[in-house]
């Protein structure tokens, strides 16, 4: 820091990318996951059934059905199936119940017929934990925008600190230690730059309006509604005027919708004062029709004379950009090959964050590495490096382990599901303060790759609808799920058998090195 | 720096925590005061303006940081987002009180 300029970065480089280094692994590794969020929740739900889209008949069946059963509920609320989520579902406020207090259920699009589907988070715990991290409200959204801040930072001071960015991105020595840890964390940075850079100032747009309200207030005072009702245009409830009158048939007004917008996917419609005079139906376009994410967009109508009563939206520049970040950062407008790109981006990102640990480790091991016993605060970074790495991999897998594996009806099952999870990677972090720092890593990461490849097997033995069933009638979202199982798990298991060999010892080798020299003058 | 954390002097420790408060806090300060300013200055509807200023605020934010752990003291640190943050608080006074006399 008392050196020069890009001394003081890399230096802060280091630093900040140790300190959060271990959370930002756990949030980019979920945020990852996240891009299959539906595909996941697909996989952990295999008793909701795959149909052929019908968006018409599946609001008919859930009218019917919410005719039946909640005729008094204030409102109803009817998310549609799509390509990659197959479950219709109906919910409505609990009689009595608090603001955020709703009956759900799961239909089967193609009958109407109520489903029992296993209780499960599927894929909603790891983007919920990706940005809440499990903790309170507002704390967790709090510390994940700071841990995205402090990405682009170590973005920033890592672009500083690289001077011959492009001359060494074509520099990869494998099999050396130490420098090919470098040249692999500097590689993949460089590559999947601008997806970072992207991905790290989006999660701050998107939560701007929380982090940094201070322009708010400068502007509309205590009337912070107004800045949101000016934006997505005020989404006031009209109140029920009292006197019956039946609701026209969702299909008819569905039809209207699509005379708007011809092709429009349709993600959640809401149907305010069902069965009363001033019955509204709101219809929500489904985020993937564009990038740029629209928050209040759709189209409103009287429930029962059929009239559009649209609302205005904002489409100017400043709007659009931030809107537009939301949507590239959520990717939900993603086609198929997109989507694993995003996905691949992620797990680069993943990496980048996982190497720059092991290199901050390693670099200070071999200074130690003739006396045979390191500090404590090496051997700190060490447990700590493999428990949030190898042993959120367990975690991971426990989870969806847990979910074909406890009873159904298990009361307070889609929790267990989670203590899975914490558990298991709990346990990671008391193996990896028993074992040493080599050995502990390829336990684990060999007891990752069985619990990963097992993945499919067990799904093919719970459900009967392992690889063979998926593969045959082309439900895809299942068999990926389970072939990238089956790829992350032979992934760890080469990982884990190169940790089972003898270490390379690179501390023989790097007086040797000249020109490892300068690049250790790069970052410390 | 290399690895003699042990080492290293106390008035050293100090002066890191105090640039690390810097940067944590007074950026943030020069970040909101900056996203403040943006959003009175800028002659675009009150909403807009208001997006502007938080979507730029950031990059503030990060020049901040970096000043913070670039600079030659921990003093500079402190000088370098306070006397700025307090520059923008005064343009933001004067285009509130010009906007709401």
């Amino acid at each position: 820091m008392k050196e020069g300029f890009r001394q003081a970065m890399a230096w802060l480089h280091t630093w900040t990318g140790l300190i959060f280094g271990w959370l930002l692994f756990a949030i980019f590794m979920t945020g990852t996951m996240s891009y299959f969020k539906e595909e996941i929740s697909h996989w952990t739900q295999p008793e909701v059934p795959n149909r052929a889209l019908d968006p018409a008949a599946s609001l008919d069946l859930a009218q019917r059905y919410l005719q039946e059963h909640a005729p008094t509920a204030g409102s109803w609320f009817i998310e549609l199936p799509n390509a990659r989520e197959p479950a219709l579902s109906v919910s409505w406020p609990k009689a009595g119940g608090g603001r955020r207090d709703f009956t759900s259920k799961t239909l089967d699009p193609a009958t109407g017929a109520e489903l029992q589907a296993r209780e499960t988070r599927g894929g909603n715990f790891f983007y919920r934990f990706h940005f809440q991290l499990e903790m309170p409200h507002p704390w967790g959204r709090w510390l994940s925008t700071f841990a995205a801040f402090i990405m682009l930072l170590g973005l920033v001071t890592g672009i500083i600190t690289h001077k011959k960015i492009f001359k060494e991105f074509f520099t990869f020595r494998p099999g050396k230690g130490q420098r090919s840890w470098l040249d692999g964390h500097n590689a993949i940075g460089v590559l999947v730059l601008p997806f970072h850079l992207m991905i790290s100032y989006s999660s701050l747009v998107i939560f701007m309006a929380m982090v940094m309200p201070a322009s708010i207030i400068a502007s509309y005072g205590d009337n912070t509604r107004g800045f949101f009702n000016d934006l997505f245009g005020g989404q006031s409830q009209v109140q029920a005027a009292g006197t019956a009158a039946p609701l026209l048939p969702l299909p008819q007004l569905y039809a209207k919708v699509q005379e708007q917008a011809p092709g429009a996917n349709l993600a959640w419609v809401e149907v305010q004062n069902p069965g009363d005079q001033n019955a509204r139906v709101r219809f929500a376009r489904h985020a993937g029709d564009r990038i740029a994410h629209q928050r209040g967009g759709g189209w409103l109508f009287d429930g029962v004379n059929g009239t559009l009563e649209g609302g205005s939206q904002i489409e100017a520049t400043p709007v659009l950009i931030s809107g537009g970040m939301y949507g590239l950062h959520m990717g939900i407008f993603a086609g198929p090959w997109l989507r694993w790109l995003y996905f691949f981006f992620g797990l680069a990102g993943t990496a980048v964050i996982g190497t720059g640990l092991v290199m901050w480790l390693g670099k200070r091991q071999l200074k130690h590495a003739k006396s045979g016993t390191q500090p404590f605060e090496l051997r700190l970074v060490e447990v700590l490096n493999i428990a949030s790495m190898s042993g959120l991999l367990i975690g991971v897998a426990a989870f969806f382990w847990a979910n074909r594996l406890l009873p159904i009806g298990l009361e307070g099952r889609a929790d267990w599901e989670t203590n899975c999870f914490f558990l298991l990677w709990a346990l990671s972090l008391v193996h990896a303060m028993l074992r040493r720092g080599r050995r502990a890593w390829a336990e684990q990461l060999g007891f990752g790759a069985l619990m990963w490849a097992g993945l499919p097997l067990l799904n093919g033995l719970t459900t009967g609808q392992g690889l063979n069933h998926s593969l045959a009638v082309g439900d895809w979202a299942m068999a990926g799920f389970d072939l990238t199982a089956l790829a992350s798990g032979l992934f760890l298991a080469w990982a884990a058998s190169k940790m089972w060999r003898a270490p390379v010892v690179a501390a023989k080798r790097a007086p040797k090195a000249a020109p490892g020299k300068l690049i250790e003058s790069e970052v410390n | 720096m290399k690895s003699k954390a042990a080492g290293l002097p106390i008035s050293y420790r100090l002066a890191v925590t105090s640039r690390s408060l810097a940067a944590v806090f007074g950026g943030y300060l020069l970040a909101a005061m900056a996203s403040v300013c943006i959003t009175l200055l800028l002659p675009v509807p009150r909403a807009e303006a208001v997006i502007s200023g938080m979507m730029l605020s950031f990059l503030f934010y990060l020049v901040a940081f970096l000043w913070c752990f670039a600079c030659r003291s921990a003093w500079q640190a402190w000088l370098g987002v306070l006397v700025p943050s307090l520059v923008l608080a005064m343009i933001s006074g004067l285009a509130y009180w010009m906007k709401n006399p």
